[in-house]
């Protein structure tokens, strides 16, 4: 049992959860998830790790709601407990000092990237944030992006908030105005295959988180495979994150329906 | 103990089907066990959430690793990927550790006419749940004869008797999809035996243009199971083999590091229960020789 210490909502769908995992919260790195189940006969959710704070022993996941599981998590307030959680899972990314990289961050996926954001500004690294959303309610974690970047663009769809127009228009704006050596991205699977059409073409190495579906996130079940490359890859133990040029995204989308 | 899944009784509890293994039995060990002061920890993943360097910090002077073969194998065919295509680990543990279908939030897909691949105890409790969950159409694809089938004869048995079908010397070659990416059919391969290969079961081999496609509605691929690299992986100098199974003194199931046993599955690579049981009771008595230098 994971206890609930603090809850934030971001907007209607979107809540942030700082939740007590004193193990995980000192062992997990940028680019990690977690599986958590909430409820004796809960579904197994993987959520990417959003920050942690060992001394205090807790760990923040920021959750979606898209189904009735992640719903019932969204709904626990502080005081409440997960069933479970458990971790850090995954591979860590990769951190480097590549020069300049381009995070580039999608609704909800921008709660992943952050903890990414950070760790490629603390490894020497010029980081330019590109945040995506359909509406100026649904940029997070703004502020906390921006104490980590040097620069910081926002695309809205509907021109409420920054720039108006779709994410890949941001990260056109930055390839061609500046030599970038990498970009990261995370996001809904649409918004990452054209972030990774776009970053091709410029030939630009692009790493992608994906979010496929899981049921252990141990490599027990396969669920979670992903065509890259030509192979079949399992995302909870080799990824999440994999080079974007590679990744069979259509077979993703399609997988995601499921 | 520490254990990954949210359950202890790892393939115990979301491999082996109720029908053939209760819940209630594994329970009533692990209670017997609890009683005799074992201390269970889920939700622990050593290698991820605790590294083994942690463990002698907590002050563990042995350790067993029982990980498990928990990789499932797929073949690496056309369509495979395509939705309702999936392992018998996902399959079973959906339905065994996850409720799916009897109460629990996890969903399972349903179809009339499902397919299983393989010839092994885990291909029959998967055709055998099939029936359980529904399904009106139950195909077991071998690509050897029954003969040559890795499963005890006793469950081949009862898959027929509960009506399974068996397609014998037949092997899968491609999965077609419909527009939504969901697999319908199967195309299967005739094959015939030959020569007796390194196992010293005859091998396989095609049987030219004899071709068929089997409209299917779920797949559940059942061809065997790796060693998890988990554990082992996160082990510096831990001699492992090029079949990805720990290596151990057979006597004594010590590996390389001195104080660092292994058994079961992480050993012979997927083998049974009893085995497994066997090995950690020889593995118990030498560590504790070890330990307390008898």
């Amino acid at each position: 049992m994971n206890k609930i210490v603090e809850k934030q909502r971001f907007s209607e769908n979107v809540t942030k959860l700082v939740v007590e995992a004193p193990l995980i919260a000192k062992a997990r790195r940028a680019g990690h998830f977690v599986i958590v189940r909430c409820g004796e006969k809960g579904e197994r959710i993987p959520l990417t790790i959003a920050d942690s704070d060992p001394a205090a022993g807790t760990i923040t996941l920021v959750i979606q709601a898209v189904g009735d599981s992640t719903r019932k998590i969204c709904a626990l307030e502080p005081g409440d407990c997960l069933t479970d959680v458990v971790g850090p899972l995954g591979q860590a990314t990769r951190i480097e000092n590549y020069g300049t990289v381009l995070c580039c961050g999608g609704g909800v996926g921008v709660a992943p990237l952050l903890p990414i954001i950070k760790a490629m500004k603390a490894a020497g690294n010029r980081v330019v944030s590109v945040l995506a959303g359909r509406t100026k309610d649904l940029i997070i974690l703004e502020d906390e992006v921006r104490a980590s970047s040097d620069d910081v663009i926002i695309m809205t769809d509907d021109g409420s908030y920054g720039n108006k127009g779709l994410v890949t228009a941001g990260v056109e704006e930055v390839i061609k105005r500046e030599k970038v050596d990498k970009v990261v991205t995370i996001g809904p699977a649409i918004m990452m295959k054209f972030v990774s059409l776009l970053t091709k073409k410029y030939e630009v190495p692009t790493e992608a988180s994906l979010n496929a579906i899981m049921v252990d996130g141990t490599g027990m079940c396969g669920a979670c495979r992903v065509s890259v490359g030509g192979k079949t890859r399992f995302v909870c133990v080799e990824g999440p994150e994999f080079d974007a040029h590679q990744i069979d995204f259509d077979e993703l989308l399609m997988r995601l329906k499921m | 103990m520490f254990e990954a899944l949210h359950e202890i009784g790892g393939v115990l509890k979301y491999g082996i089907p109720e029908f053939r293994l209760p819940n209630s039995i594994v329970d009533y060990e692990i209670e017997g066990l609890r009683k005799m002061g074992v201390k269970f920890e889920k939700d622990v993943l050593v290698g991820k959430t605790i590294t083994y360097d942690d463990l002698h910090e907590q002050g563990f002077k042995g350790v067993f690793v029982g990980s498990g073969a928990g990789f499932p194998r797929f073949m690496d065919i056309p369509g495979e990927n395509l939705i309702g295509v999936m392992s018998s680990n996902e399959y079973l543990t959906r339905i065994n550790l996850m409720s799916a279908g009897r109460g629990g939030d996890t969903p399972v897909m349903h179809g009339d006419t499902i397919a299983v691949i393989g010839g092994g105890n885990t291909a029959m409790d998967s055709t055998r749940t099939a029936l359980r969950m529904g399904a009106k159409r139950v195909i077991l694809v071998y690509r050897r004869s029954e003969g040559e089938m890795p499963a005890r004869r006793e469950e081949v048995g009862h898959a027929k008797e509960e009506g399974v079908e068996f397609m014998t010397l037949h092997n899968p070659i491609e999965y077609i999809g419909d527009e939504k990416g969901h697999v319908k059919a199967m195309r299967v391969q005739r094959m015939e035996l030959g020569e007796p290969d390194a196992s010293g079961r005859r091998s396989p081999v095609p049987v030219e243009g004899a071709i068929e496609e089997i409209p299917v509605d779920i797949v559940i691929v059942a061809v065997g199971v790796s060693p998890n690299q988990l554990v082992p992986r996160s082990i510096e100098g831990l001699d492992v083999s090029r079949r990805n199974t720990i290596v151990v003194n057979e006597e004594t199931m010590q590996s390389n590091i001195g104080d660092l046993y292994a058994g079961g599955d992480i050993v012979r690579g997927g083998a049974t229960v009893i085995l497994a049981m066997g090995d950690g009771r020889r593995a118990a008595q030498n560590m504790a020789r070890q330990l307390l230098g008898e």
